[in-house]
């Protein structure tokens, strides 16, 4: 089933691959496919999976078995080392309450991509080819429990990216894909290194051998004493820790590893920076709660002050760059900065509320990102500019457009009854009860004014009020006495078309359900997060010693 | 006064011989190869050079089966501790042999050979002269074989980079390399003569017993291994031993150039290998400073300065062969990092890598030919817009240098991978090392980068769409060549058994 899901793209790309390159209606009709057929899976998935189980850690006997679901274990490489026993590598895919949150969401979002993907026209074989490519990097990183598994996803989605980046982007984008690259592949080095290390440190409980498996090594119990990360190896857990929380940062991306985002969204095309927002980002933070702080707690919780500090360092920084743009792409990506600090500060909070608040917030910032993404993107391929001062008065002409608008700014800014409150309202209440984070907690609160600052204005600007002088498009008194507007070289229809309804309604719907109902996606975290938080208690730490 | 041999000791000399040559038989078998080459070339002058290209490939692949053959063969030595059967040489027999093909394979595909010279005949005699070479390199126990066939190799290279003799490019690779390689060689022969000085013996496990008994001065001991090292390290390519490396790259044949990058370094490390754990005394521990001197602190500033040096500046190369020729640099200090570790993990990861590197580094060298040929150039600038040309050679270019990064899911990640795990398997003593490595491989995605860079996302100055088909053959080579990368980049299991099997060597006490 979890293989399925993640191979269903590659498996639509190898169909690709056979159909000429001149049958781009084909290569779409099969890449929708696949995607659909992965979010039925999704839901399939969601739909038999049983919140009670807990996850993070095996169950009572070292087992992953009655812990994680849908796992798919096989040995995958078996290697003898003489002296180093025997090295092994499995394919082990298995959900819990963190993976499935982002497995439907990633589902989700690939769908609305491939949808979103219909206006390439430039090399259409090629760019499916590798976005469905980047779709399963993406959902095998979420499913996957075992670190080698989980790495080669990791850095399978690197090189996709930065050919869509880099064939399909906008002027300045060899520029932006390599960045993107190096960034991204600095951080995730140094992840190999520590992923080198734990082997060495960690034995299964089960066959005594090392191992890879990502359940094992989030258990303490299974460190070796005088490994190079055994428990009193206090200076290279130290390191460990903070290597692999920069590699995760980097992809946050977190203040100050955060420069390579804005550039990569500029110049990505729509669908791209949909992917980008909705599910990359998100990889980062899954890859903190999954690998970064259950494998070293103690360090967690020695630097949950850092790890709060700058995540209102996002909140905040990230709100003011959104203030200053003009380009509105550019806001929407510093906005996403900026939400993203949420899920840090709701880490730093390490209780259940926080927690939750940072998991939540994670699936409604892909949503929510999303359509804020594709909304440039509808603005954005009628007037082929995004500077939000060629806009105004745009409620008038197209209102269906403005009406999503408005659900998409007000759901980013936190407006009550939309999902991204609820996500944010749990945030602050983990860290207002969280000791360490509380007068941190405090100054985030600033980052809501600022965000709504920059929302509200944008959304003034260019929607209210009368079109400028100089806007992008020319004003028409049509026959029947009213105004239209019309850009210049755009065929299409004015307001919003079927398949761009296609994509946002279903979010739209999707954030205001979960605004206002939001256990379905919440109830499936409950437990696991509840285990997360003990696992990663000072508490738990202590019965260990 | 000069005593003749009674008829007893000729005796047994040629008993001696005799009962060697079934253990030689891979190597007579292309000595008789190499000859038939030039006799065939004879016959058939002046008509087409195409059957003597499928002749070597056979007559090459014809010798796997011999080399094969010698799996079930006693290890030991040969000919009076000369020469030496044990599975780590076969490695490098096979290795030889197999790069000798491809470099065949890329020389067939090769269209400057048909533009530059008009008969090939010597050239494939040549090339199997150098497999030749190579294969003793790997099987050498004694110093003086050692020279012999490092100086078969030598000669036979500096022919062949001066192949294309009107491009004045390739008489300056030639002569430059000749200079460097009589210089490197007398170095090191200087150095093998106080060797033999100190301790009265050339074998190699005959030189280590007698320092450890007897004892060394450490100056003459530390000058000695410093002019072997030379020697050897002109052979891998590393700093500071480089400075032939780029010009001979550019301007040799692209096969030649293939050849030099992938089977000259690894013969160079199995000698390496087998000179520092086999002639040096170890102690108790490996990392001692051994015979008056921190080898471990050499080789890691040798790796290091590989590593940077090679990365560094290759960023501003503008020829692809050039930019591969300091990538070659580099790799050359990735390999060392896997020797210095000094146990089993080591040898078997420097192994793997070397098998990695034939992958994708012949693979690499191949679409570069197979898009001169349609081009004309190797400037980084001309493969502008190639992407959209030659589909097929760019993404599988771009899988190659993806594989010489070290990205999963790729053959050159897992030779990473086991690099630094050889490394990390130590615990923290390595840890600095392991960084340098992984930080200058970042630094490699920048400059990999640029060909798909400029292939994929840059549009050709030139107008016009045509397709630049590099043939039917060449296409089904590449995907081969490209599936095996990935393939083993995902199922290595077979590849690191053979390397770990392969890492057993006569007289090893070290692991």
């Amino acid at each position: 089933m979890l293989s399925l899901i993640v191979f269903l793209p590659v498996i639509a790309g190898l169909v690709i691959l056979a159909v000429p390159s001149s049958q781009k209606q084909i290569i779409r009709i099969v890449s929708l496919l696949a995607a659909v057929a992965q979010m039925v899976l999704a839901v399939m998935i969601w739909r038999a999976y049983d919140p009670s189980m807990a996850g993070i850690t095996a169950a009572a006997g070292g087992s992953p078995e009655g812990s994680f679901q849908f796992i798919e274990r096989l040995p995958w490489i078996t290697l003898d080392l003489g002296s180093m026993g025997s090295m092994n590598i499995e394919y082990f895919l298995g959900v819990d309450g963190l993976s499935i949150t982002m497995v439907i969401l990633t589902a989700l979002v690939s769908t609305i991509g491939v949808l979103s993907s219909w206006t390439i026209q430039k090399q259409v074989k090629g760019y499916f080819l590798l976005y469905n490519l980047l779709a399963t990097a993406m959902m095998g990183c979420f499913v996957a429990l075992d670190f080698f598994l989980f790495y080669v996803f990791w850095e399978l989605m690197l090189l996709p990216m930065y050919f869509l980046i880099g064939m399909w982007g906008g002027p300045n984008r060899e520029y932006a894909a390599i960045k993107f690259f190096l960034y991204t592949l600095f951080g995730s080095v140094f992840m190999l290194l520590v992923m080198i290390a734990l082997y060495f440190s960690v034995l299964d409980p089960l066959t005594g051998n090392h191992t890879f498996s990502l359940v094992a090594m989030a258990d303490q119990a299974n460190y070796v004493k005088d490994s190079i990360l055994g428990p009193d190896n206090t200076m290279w857990r130290y390191v460990a820790f903070i290597v692999l929380f920069v590699g995760f940062a980097i992809k946050v991306p977190m203040f100050p590893f955060h420069t390579w985002l804005p550039d990569a969204h500029v110049e990505a095309p729509t669908p791209i920076s949909v992917i980008l927002a909705g599910v990359l980002l998100k990889l980062g933070t899954y890859g903190m709660m999954r690998i970064n702080f259950p494998l070293f707690p103690e360090v967690f919780q020695a630097s949950l002050y850092v790890i709060g500090v700058l995540g209102a360092i996002n909140i905040i920084y990230g709100a003011f760059c959104a203030l200053a743009q003009k380009d509105l792409k550019k806001m929407v990506a510093y906005s996403s900065i900026s939400h993203m600090g949420y899920v840090l500060l709701g880490l730093a909070a390490a209780n259940s509320e926080g927690m939750t608040g940072a998991l939540y917030q994670m699936f409604n910032h892909g949503t929510i990102t999303a359509m804020l993404f594709l909304l440039v993107g509808v603005i954005y391929d009628r007037a082929h500019t995004r500077q939000i001062e060629k806009f105004g008065g745009l409620a008038s002409y197209m209102p269906v457009y403005a009406g999503v608008v408005m659900i998409a700014w007000f759901a980013s800014l936190g407006l009550p009854g939309l999902s991204g409150f609820i996500s944010e309202a749990f945030v602050f209440v983990g860290a207002f009860s969280a000791e360490v984070t509380r007068p941190i907690a405090m100054v985030s609160v600033l980052g809501i004014v600022f965000g709504a600052a920059y929302l509200l204005w944008s959304l003034q600007r260019m929607f209210l009020g009368k079109r400028r002088e100089d806007a992008a498009y020319d004003l028409e008194i049509g026959e029947d006495g009213h105004e239209h507007i019309h850009f210049h070289d755009w065929k299409g229809k004015l307001d919003l078309d079927g398949r761009e309804l296609a994509m946002l309604v279903p979010l739209a719907v999707i954030v205001i359900f979960l605004g206002i109902y939001p256990m379905p996606i919440m109830g499936l975290m409950t437990t696991s997060i509840n285990k997360l938080v003990q696992v990663l208690s000072p508490v738990a730490m202590a019965t260990l010693n | 006064m000069f005593e003749l041999p009674t008829g007893a000791e000729i005796q047994s000399i040629v008993a001696a011989l005799k009962s060697g040559a079934g253990y030689f038989i891979p190597e007579i078998y292309l000595s008789v190869l190499f000859m038939a080459l030039i006799l065939v070339d004879l016959a058939v002058k002046g008509r087409k050079s195409v059957l003597l290209g499928w002749l070597t490939l056979a007559g090459l692949g014809v010798s796997m089966f011999f080399i094969h053959q010698q799996h079930a063969m006693p290890g030991g030595e040969l000919f009076f501790g000369m020469y030496v059967l044990d599975e780590f040489a076969i490695f490098f027999k096979y290795f030889a042999v197999a790069s000798g093909m491809l470099a065949v394979v890329v020389t067939m595909a090769d269209r400057r050979f048909e533009i530059e010279v008009k008969g090939i005949g010597e050239y494939y005699a040549l090339l199997v002269a150098m497999v030749i070479g190579m294969v003793m390199m790997a099987a050498s126990e004694d110093l003086l074989m050692i020279f012999l066939s490092m100086e078969l190799v030598g000669l036979s290279a500096y022919v062949l980079s001066g192949y294309f003799k009107r491009d004045p490019r390739s008489s300056e690779a030639a002569l430059k390399y000749l200079i460097y390689g009589a210089v490197s060689s007398g170095l090191m022969i200087y150095g093998f003569s106080l060797i033999y000085g100190m301790t009265g013996e050339t074998n190699i496990l005959r030189i280590s017993a007698e320092l450890s008994a007897h004892g060394y001065d450490p100056l003459v001991m530390m000058l000695s291994s410093l002019l072997v090292l030379a020697g050897f390290g002109y052979k891998i390519g590393a700093v500071p031993f480089h400075f032939w490396s780029p010009d001979v790259y550019e301007g040799s044949p692209t096969p030649v150039t293939a050849y030099l990058s992938v089977a000259s370094k690894a013969a160079g490390f199995a000698l390496l290998i087998r000179f520092f754990y086999i002639a040096i005394p170890h102690g108790g521990s490996p990392y001692e400073d051994i015979a008056g001197m921190n080898w471990l602190l050499m080789l890691s500033v040798l790796s290091v300065a590989s590593m940077i040096y090679g990365n560094v500046v290759a960023i501003w190369q503008k020829n692809v062969k050039r930019l591969l020729a300091y990538s070659s640099i580099a790799h050359a200090g990735y390999l060392l990092l896997g020797l210095l570790v000094m146990d089993q993990i080591g040898t078997q990861a420097i192994l793997f890598y070397l098998l990695s590197y034939l992958l994708m580094n012949y693979g690499a060298f191949y679409v570069v030919v197979l898009i001169a040929n349609r081009t004309g150039s190797e400037n980084l600038d001309d493969y502008r817009g190639l992407g959209r040309k030659m589909p097929l050679a760019g993404a599988a270019l771009t899988v190659f240098l993806i594989s010489l990064v070290g990205l999963p899911p790729t053959v050159g990640f897992i030779g990473k991978l086991f690099i630094f795990s050889a490394l990390l398997s130590k615990g923290s003593l390595f840890v600095g090392l392991a960084l340098v490595g992984i930080l200058t491989s970042v630094i490699s995605l920048y400059y990999y980068m640029l060909i798909p860079l400029n292939m994929f996302l840059r549009e050709s100055e030139e107008p016009g769409d045509r397709s630049l088909n590099p043939g039917m053959l060449a296409n089904v080579l590449m995907s081969i060549l490209m599936v095996l990368t990935i393939w083993f980049g995902l199922f290595f299991e077979p590849l690191s058994q053979f390397a770990r099997y392969s890492s057993a060597m006569f007289g090893l006490t070290l692991y």
